[in-house]
């Protein structure tokens, strides 16, 4: 559905030349269900629109269902659905007014572009509005009203760019409700981007996780958090056998933390199975003497994958979902 | 296609194979939806109907004081003036083009359209003749206004006016566009820039007072003003002479200004980021 070689993308910006997106090479099978991970400014956002045809790559080639983004740019946009960040509708526009208007902008006679309207209207809770302005619409309803003209000409391909940005969790889930069942009904490829870790850990079957405009990471987010993170293991021992700890737990994994307190210290470790590894070290503490007082295992992250893979969190920049801990003490 | 396809989902893979849209359709489909903003308001219809007979009804008895009552060799001044304001409200109108492209913009309806299949020049032929749409009407109008104060109506002279004007507000559209595009991120130099421009090209194209009483070096930049040839073949095409080479003349900048506004607004569409 998706093939790319060596994508780029220079900005220039005064005398300065911006890298945006450095060679990108990517293949995205159809039915996939992919999400571009990364920071705000890695390149995602530049990426999904060259994919778009929006806009020019500077160098390498994307073919996307089938078309090639620079020679047929209108091509792709014909075979593609497209959800941008902002509100689709024109505010002073009636619902069904752009929803008709959407379709024949993509070559639907107005009987076609009427009955899909209405069809995508009562799938996506918005049946009975053709006559309300958009501008009086709620946030949520907007963002349906978006998947509606996205959907119109039931593209084979759906990108979405952050397509949950600024909504509460509750409009949140009803909206990924709605893509879900809508990909179930359909089978439509769908790519989006977000910097929102539950969203690609929860939502997304394949996480591509971009940075400074490169791919550093391309699989499921189960593996990725396999084979980046780890489980972490995290104990307290007393102050004074915190030593003889340390020598039994250097076969289990890598030290991360060694944090003392009051007469304790709190030991984290990167290990392989967290779960299947703490009764074993308990019992090979407990043999050495040891008294282990807390323990804990947290599965990783998203956000433990891409800190292993930068060094850096992607929970600094922006404003991002607390992801739940199993038991972890403060 | 029957009803039963329609509602058959699209599998992946299988691209719609939709009939490919030509500029014509495309332009005619950008057109419906903003007219649309009229079709479902038509209060600012009435209101944009007004302004034109505020000018000719306000500028009118002016222009008699100058020529003391009398008639300009036996043709009414309406005769003279009236071409001027045609022109005047297609460049008002046409010239605010980028102002409602502007909150699309900012709202972000421009960018989903950008992703749809529709050609470029479609964009903003639809945007401009648009913003042409009332103009025909407001023309239609103040001639019929000013016939019973001496204004001679010559059908045909008024209809080829009218298609000049749409040519050229085409261009001006498409520039007012670009300029909107230029300043997404300060809506107020759209503004300043629109205002900035209009009012030199619209006095330096004889529009409202005969330059032939400036100074020589008003003349000179009228010359370099296309609107200033415009304006000429809409008095001579109101006044019935249609072989007269100044309408030649108006057609060429009519259509040398649409043809770089549009170059210059599909350049700017291709190469902004929104």
């Amino acid at each position: 559905m998706i093939h790319t070689e060596a994508l780029t993308r220079t900005f220039r910006s005064g005398k300065d030349t911006v890298e945006a997106v450095r060679g990108i090479d990517l293949d995205v099978a159809e039915g996939e269900l992919v999400a571009f991970l990364g920071p705000n400014g890695a390149g995602k956002s530049t990426t999904l629109r060259m994919l778009t045809s929006l806009l020019p790559p500077t160098s390498g080639t994307a073919l996307v269902a089938g078309t090639d983004v620079v020679a047929d740019p209108a091509g792709v946009r014909r075979r593609i659905g497209y959800i941008g960040q902002k509100d689709g509708a024109g505010h002073s526009y009636r619902v069904g007014d752009e929803l008709v208007m959407q379709g024949r902008f993509y070559g639907l006679s107005k009987s076609e572009s009427v009955e899909r309207g209405r069809q995508l209207m009562a799938s996506l809770d918005l049946a009975g509005m053709e006559n309300r302005k958009v501008s009086t619409l709620s946030g949520g309803q907007k963002r349906r009203l978006d998947i509606a003209l996205g959907l119109i000409h039931e593209p084979p391909l759906l990108f979405l760019d952050e397509p949950s940005t600024g909504m509460d969790p509750q409009n949140r889930a009803n909206l990924w409700e709605h893509i879900l069942r809508l990909r179930a009904e359909r089978g439509t490829t769908i790519v989006l981007t977000t910097h929102y870790l539950e969203e690609a850990d929860t939502m997304a079957e394949r996480v591509v996780v971009i940075d400074h405009g490169r791919i550093i990471a391309d699989d499921t987010a189960e593996a990725l958090k396999a084979e980046q993170a780890g489980d972490h293991l995290w104990l307290s021992v007393p102050a004074e056998d915190a030593d003889a700890a340390v020598q039994v737990l250097a076969r289990a994994g890598e030290q991360l933390e060694r944090t003392p307190a009051a007469g304790t210290v709190g030991l984290r470790y990167r290990v392989a199975h967290g779960t299947g590894t703490l009764p074993r070290l308990v019992l090979a503490l407990h043999d050495r003497g040891v008294t282990v007082a807390e323990a804990s295992v947290r599965r990783p992250t998203l956000d433990d994958v891409f800190l292993n893979l930068t060094g850096r969190s992607l929970r600094e920049g922006g404003p991002a979902l607390t992801t739940t801990t199993e038991g972890q003490p403060a | 296609m029957t009803t039963s396809d329609l509602v058959l989902p699209t599998r992946g893979g299988a691209a719609p194979d939709r009939r490919t849209s030509s500029v014509l359709s495309d332009t005619g489909n950008v057109w419906l939806r903003e007219t649309l903003t009229i079709v479902r308001d038509p209060f600012s219809l009435i209101f944009s109907l007004l302004q034109p007979l505020i000018f000719l009804g306000l500028f009118g008895p002016l222009l008699s004081g100058f020529t003391g009552g009398q008639d300009l060799g036996g043709v009414s001044p309406l005769q003279w003036f009236l071409p001027g304001v045609v022109v005047m409200i297609t460049m008002f109108g046409t010239s605010m083009t980028g102002s409602n492209l502007q909150y699309e913009i900012m709202t972000g309806a421009f960018e989903r359209i950008l992703a749809t299949p529709l050609s470029r020049p479609a964009l903003m032929i639809g945007r401009a003749l648009k913003e042409l749409t009332p103009l025909v009407v407001q023309g239609l109008i103040i001639c019929a206004v000013a016939a019973p104060f001496g204004f001679v109506i010559h059908p045909l002279g008024i209809l080829l006016g009218l298609l000049l004007l749409g040519v050229f507000g085409v261009g001006i559209g498409a520039l007012s566009y670009s300029l909107a595009i230029a300043a997404r991120k300060n809506e107020w130099v759209f503004w300043a820039v629109q205002q900035t421009l209009l009012f030199p090209l619209l006095i330096l194209s004889g529009m409202m007072l005969p330059l032939e009483a400036g100074p020589g070096w008003m003349r000179l930049a009228s010359q370099f003003n296309p609107l200033t040839y415009v304006v000429e073949a809409e008095r001579a095409l109101f006044a019935g002479v249609l072989a007269d080479p100044s309408v030649l003349w108006g057609f060429v900048a009519a259509f040398v200004t649409a043809a770089i506004g549009l170059v210059v607004g599909v350049r700017t569409v291709t190469r902004s980021i929104f």
